[in-house]
């Protein structure tokens, strides 16, 4: 699946919950489901600043294409990061950085949360992005 | 005599609104009060027939609006009891009130001096005075606060040295609640000939603030905390204190006689009010001190104390619920932690049921790190909610702990 495959399939799941509270139990429940990240990588450095929760983030390269493991303290928090890994990871990391994002909008997450954590969204998304250019550059 | 909340809430229009399709339940009072209409229509009233610039052009608005700005600056000095208007300096709000007084006594300042603060200080009380510190070479002291969110006056007495220049603490502090001993702290100090600061934000609007009787050297305090509107708040400093320090910004009203080479200042409170003030904005505040007077702040007290006690208890029963901030004196102010479940997750849940807290370090970030939490939840009420309110939200908090647990 390419990206935007992958998005679309997160909108329509999403449009199956008409109230914001199911929402959220799903996204509870995806981030109690979010692929761990090594416990070595909890460290300052995989730390996204900008976030209210604290947010750790890992990237891998295997085979031109980039994958990624999060966690966070903050288990809603885990359920929006493991809904942009779902759409971001395995991928190449030329796409990830041109990637188009609106399923965030089309889902109403960002207009959900608070302004500083909508920032933070916003912080994982430039952090996923950079973690792929920097391994474009590196590999190319 | 008790408050008629129903009458109160009608005055409020903000409240009956919902959020997300439910009734919006109001609980983040120490970030901001809800304003009053008698306020929004003094502010209107003021654009719509009395605006004109103070202090300046001999003519009607002019008079009237200086007249009015001046009486409000006169309320404000009874509302605290202060001796003479002279002493209420107009400034933003309580950190500009603070930064002022940190900046004004730089001079007074030497290597090796002595700040004193406490470790429950909002960063407005805080920074400011770190940032003194730095400038000057001289250092920031800290007093510990206690499991329970109190201070110890013997630790005080034991901080307190040859060198401390000033004190500068919470009247109430906005995280946990606690109302400290300003008046003992006061007495301490001033037997030391050391001046104090009162961080009042937390206090102006719900316990009785008088200057005087406290013996406090700086009282700083915001408008939008108590009814009133954003954007303007008061420094009160005592006479003696205010002719010492030097002018904080230059420019405009604060100006006595310019040449080119030399300009002499304005005398209190005027020395301290660079540029066109918030008329408007005081004369809401006159509204909102009128508002609480009208009440009496006793009452009001009285009332708000029952609300948190009620609070308090009705969360206490909740499983892996923990009160931060439980000391003897205290007000206004739930903090509380749910065990192995962040704050941002029950915030972001209760937002959705409709109810306003604060999540987070609450700008106290030395606070959290020396309690060893990450963060609270922090429910902080105000003369218009109601047990019914409190009942709602414990539900709610109920719902969302069930959902992340």
């Amino acid at each position: 699946m390419t990206i935007k495959e992958r998005a679309q399939s997160v909108v329509d799941e999403f449009s199956m919950f008409d109230d914001w509270m199911d929402k959220y139990a799903y996204l509870i429940e995806l981030g109690k489901e979010l692929p761990l990240i090594d416990e070595k990588y909890k460290n300052e450095t995989h730390l996204i600043s900008g976030c209210q929760s604290r947010v750790w983030l890992h990237a891998s390269y295997e085979e031109e294409k980039v994958s990624f493991t999060a966690d966070s303290d903050a288990v809603i928090t885990k359920g929006i990061i493991s809904l942009l890994i779902r759409v971001l990871s395995n991928s190449k990391p030329s796409d990830i950085v041109t990637a188009d994002l609106s399923f965030i909008d089309e889902i109403g997450l960002k207009a959900h949360l608070s302004p500083t954590r909508a920032n933070g969204l916003v912080s994982m998304i430039k952090q996923m992005q950079l973690y792929a250019r920097a391994l474009q550059i590196k590999n190319s | 005599m008790a408050l008629n909340i129903d009458n109160i809430r009608s005055d409020f229009p903000i409240l009956s609104k919902e959020v997300y399709n439910k009734p919006l339940i109001y609980f983040d009072n120490g970030a901001t009060t809800q304003k009053p209409l008698q306020v929004i229509n003094r502010i209107s009233e003021y654009y719509l027939n009395e605006n004109s610039n103070v202090h300046r052009g001999a003519h009607y608005l002019s008079q009237i609006a200086t007249d009015h700005f001046e009486n409000a600056r006169k309320y404000v000095a009874g509302f605290i009891n202060a001796k003479s208007h002279r002493e209420v300096i107009f400034t933003k709000g309580t950190t500009e009130s603070i930064n002022l007084v940190a900046s004004s006594i730089k001079g007074l300042i030497e290597k090796d001096d002595e700040i004193i603060i406490t470790a429950m200080e909002h960063h407005s009380n805080m920074v400011p005075w770190q940032q003194l510190c730095i400038n000057k070479n001289a250092k920031l002291r800290n007093l510990s606060v206690a499991g329970d969110g109190s201070i110890s006056l013997s630790e005080l007495k034991d901080l307190i040295g040859p060198s401390t220049k000033l004190i500068a603490i919470a009247h109430i502090s906005n995280v946990l609640g606690t109302i400290n001993p300003v008046k003992e702290i006061i007495e301490i100090a001033h037997n030391n000939g050391i001046p104090v600061l009162i961080d009042g934000a937390q206090a102006i609007a719900h316990v009785n603030v008088d200057v005087q009787d406290l013996d406090c050297d700086f009282y700083a305090f915001s408008a939008h905390k108590a009814y009133g509107p954003m954007g303007i708040g008061v420094l009160y400093g005592k006479e003696s204190w205010l002719n010492k320090l030097a002018p904080y910004q230059y420019g405009g009203e604060m100006i006595n006689t310019v040449s080119f080479n030399i300009t002499t200042f304005n005398e209190l409170p005027y020395k301290f009010e660079a540029g066109t003030p918030d008329v408007a904005g005081a004369l809401g505040m006159e509204s909102a001190l009128r508002y609480i007077d009208n009440l009496g702040i006793d009452n009001i007290r009285s009332y708000e104390d029952e609300l948190l006690e009620y609070a308090t208890n009705s969360i206490s029963k909740l499983v892996g619920v923990r009160v931060i901030g439980t000391a003897l004196e205290k007000t206004a102010v739930l903090s509380f932690v749910v065990d192995n479940i962040h704050p941002f997750d029950i915030g972001t849940l209760m937002n959705q049921l409709g109810i306003a807290l604060r999540s987070g370090n609450h700008c106290a970030q030395p606070l959290m790190e020396h309690l060893k939490i990450t963060g609270t939840l922090r429910a902080s009420f105000a003369l218009y909610n109601t047990k019914d309110e409190v009942d709602i939200f414990v539900s709610a908090l109920e719902k969302a702990i069930n959902m992340l647990s």
